[in-house]
């Protein structure tokens, strides 16, 4: 089994590592396939992700990933950041090995999760 | 970058007098061992020498080793050859939850074959009972395969105690010897054993080559039909430069292995005391009933290949179990059997040292271990620094 030198990479330096004190949403997913989670802090602004940071109990490809999709996610719309999937987050990365393909899944996952929360704090604070 | 190989578990490096040995057979003396002719018996006299350096080893007779394709076949030949020729007598067979895959996939076959399976369990240092042990005996048990030492956790089964048990019903004993001989001192009359497996690439001899000792008057049936060769027991023409370099390497460990396994021992309990100096990490297996090349701990709120990667991008090699599970995403089945969380199950490390691990490379890897723990528990979710 081998990585991409950009996971590789993003594994060695990760970016976006952390937590927010106030964060605008956080998402949390656990893998039913290993038992990894990841999870995503975001901050949101004018509808805009303006900052994301994720912690990872995981594999390289994991952590790579996390890294990886916080990445993309800046600056994005809420509609632009919910059209972000796994496979695009392994596919920036240069592909993963097959048995690593969920690994991707996770960081995608807890981002939608954390869009979720936002969006349910929104009501939430609307109502 | 500094290289650091601690990972002989998986696999020695080929000692150079090995390898000069291994070229000559290839080059200068290529002859059959059967053969009647020079050729052959100059063959046969390597051949002949090979035996008897790897039977010393052991402390067994030269015609009680049949040289195999490595640690599996001498596996699979022990299991399936015995349990199949005492068929008549019974079906059922012990092991242990422990195994290699080598021993428990072959039980798993002979289940399927009509055989009845005990699986022992382990207690938290991986070591089989001697009372559960007792308690799993039959009239219809034919055959015990217990490992001597575990190739995760290096954890030494008490075969001896399980040895005389078994005999004093008449059971054959096997026991997968490939992570012990060379490391510590294993005899085979000692133990009371009938079969022991031996695989050259645990000590610095080549891959693809092993051998198993069958006692004198062990029924076995062999796995293949053929030649004559091995007295029958595994025909095909031999493995020449493999059965040459096993051979030598069998010599050099037997002159080795005393002043080796302190030094190792030593430099193993530096390791696992520098380990466990840094926060939140336990170490697997027994403390001291272990082989003197093996370390393995858990780190807590970190995931074993993440650490492993890490640790491979730093230079140094480990591995986080047995290296056939290697990319498999299921923890370790020995933690799991030793009653180990799953998820601190898949924080383990496995590092195992051999003939060129010195002191400075143990400091080394301690440094680094630090370093990258930190960094990734930083990284973990599952850990809350206030929580400890
Ligand atoms: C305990 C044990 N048994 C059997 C084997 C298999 O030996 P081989 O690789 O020579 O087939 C190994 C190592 O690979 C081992 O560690
Ligand atoms: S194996 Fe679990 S996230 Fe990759």
């Amino acid at each position: 089994m081998e990585y991409s030198a950009k996971v590789i990479e993003h594994f060695t330096n990760p970016r976006n590592v952390g937590e927010m004190d106030n964060p605008s949403g956080v998402g949390e997913v656990g893998s039913p396939v290993c038992g990894d989670v990841t999870r995503i802090h975001i901050t949101v602004e004018n509808n805009r992700i303006k900052e994301a940071k994720f912690r990872t109990f995981g594999c390289g490809a994991a952590i790579a990933s996390g890294s990886m999709c916080t990445e993309m996610v800046k600056g994005k719309t809420i509609d632009e950041a919910l059209a972000l999937t796994d496979e695009l987050v392994a596919e920036a990365l240069g592909g993963l090995p097959a048995v690593k393909m969920h690994c991707s899944n996770l960081a995608a996952e807890a981002l939608h999760k954390a869009i979720e929360d936002y969006q349910a704090k929104q009501v939430a604070e609307e109502a | 970058m500094k290289q650091v190989y601690l990972d002989h578990g998986a696999t020695t490096p080929v000692n150079p007098d090995v390898a000069a040995a291994m070229i000559a057979c290839l080059q200068d003396h290529f002859g059959n061992p059967s053969s009647l002719h020079g050729f052959g018996r100059d063959a046969k006299q390597f051949l002949d020498e090979a035996r008897t350096n790897v039977a010393a080893l052991i402390g067994a007779h030269p015609e009680e080793i049949i040289f195999t394709s490595g640690g599996t076949e001498a596996d699979n030949m022990a299991i399936l050859g015995v349990a199949r020729a005492m068929r008549k007598k019974g079906n059922h067979v012990i092991t242990s939850a422990v195994e290699h895959h080598a021993v428990l996939d072959t039980c798993l076959a002979l289940q399927k074959e009509g055989f009845e399976i005990t699986v022992l369990p382990v207690d938290a240092y991986g070591q089989v009972h001697i009372d559960d042990f007792e308690r799993a005996l039959r009239e219809e048990t034919v055959l015990v395969t217990i490992m001597h030492a575990n190739n995760e956790v290096g954890t030494i089964q008490p075969i001896k105690e399980i040895a005389r048990m078994a005999k004093a019903k008449g059971i054959i004993v096997h026991t997968d010897a490939v992570q012990s001989v060379g490391k510590i001192p294993v005899d085979v009359n000692e133990l009371g054993v009938d079969l022991l497996s031996v695989s050259a690439h645990k000590i610095y001899g080549p891959k693809g080559i092993g051998c198993l000792y069958v006692r004198k008057g062990t029924k076995m049936l062999p796995l293949m039909y053929g030649g004559g060769q091995e007295r029958q027991r595994r025909p095909g023409t031999e493995n020449m430069p493999g059965i040459v370099g096993f051979g030598v390497a069998a010599a050099i460990a037997a002159r080795e292995l005393p002043a080796e396994m302190d030094r190792l021992t030593k430099l193993r309990d530096r390791l696992i005391a520098g380990l466990l100096a840094l926060p939140a990490v336990r170490l697997n297996g027994h403390p001291t009933e272990r082989v003197s090349i093996n370390v393995n701990a858990c780190f807590h709120y970190i995931e074993g290949e993440a650490l492993l990667l890490a640790l491979d991008m730093r230079g140094i090699a480990a591995s986080s179990g047995s290296a056939c599970s290697a990319g498999s995403m299921d923890p370790s089945y020995v933690l799991l059997a030793m009653g180990i969380p799953p998820e601190i199950a898949r924080g383990s490390l496995r590092l195992t040292l051999g003939r060129g691990t010195t002191a400075e490379q143990i400091d080394y890897v301690l440094g680094v271990i630090a370093e990258i723990t930190e960094k990734l528990r930083a990284m973990s979710p599952l850990y809350n620094p206030n929580k400890g």
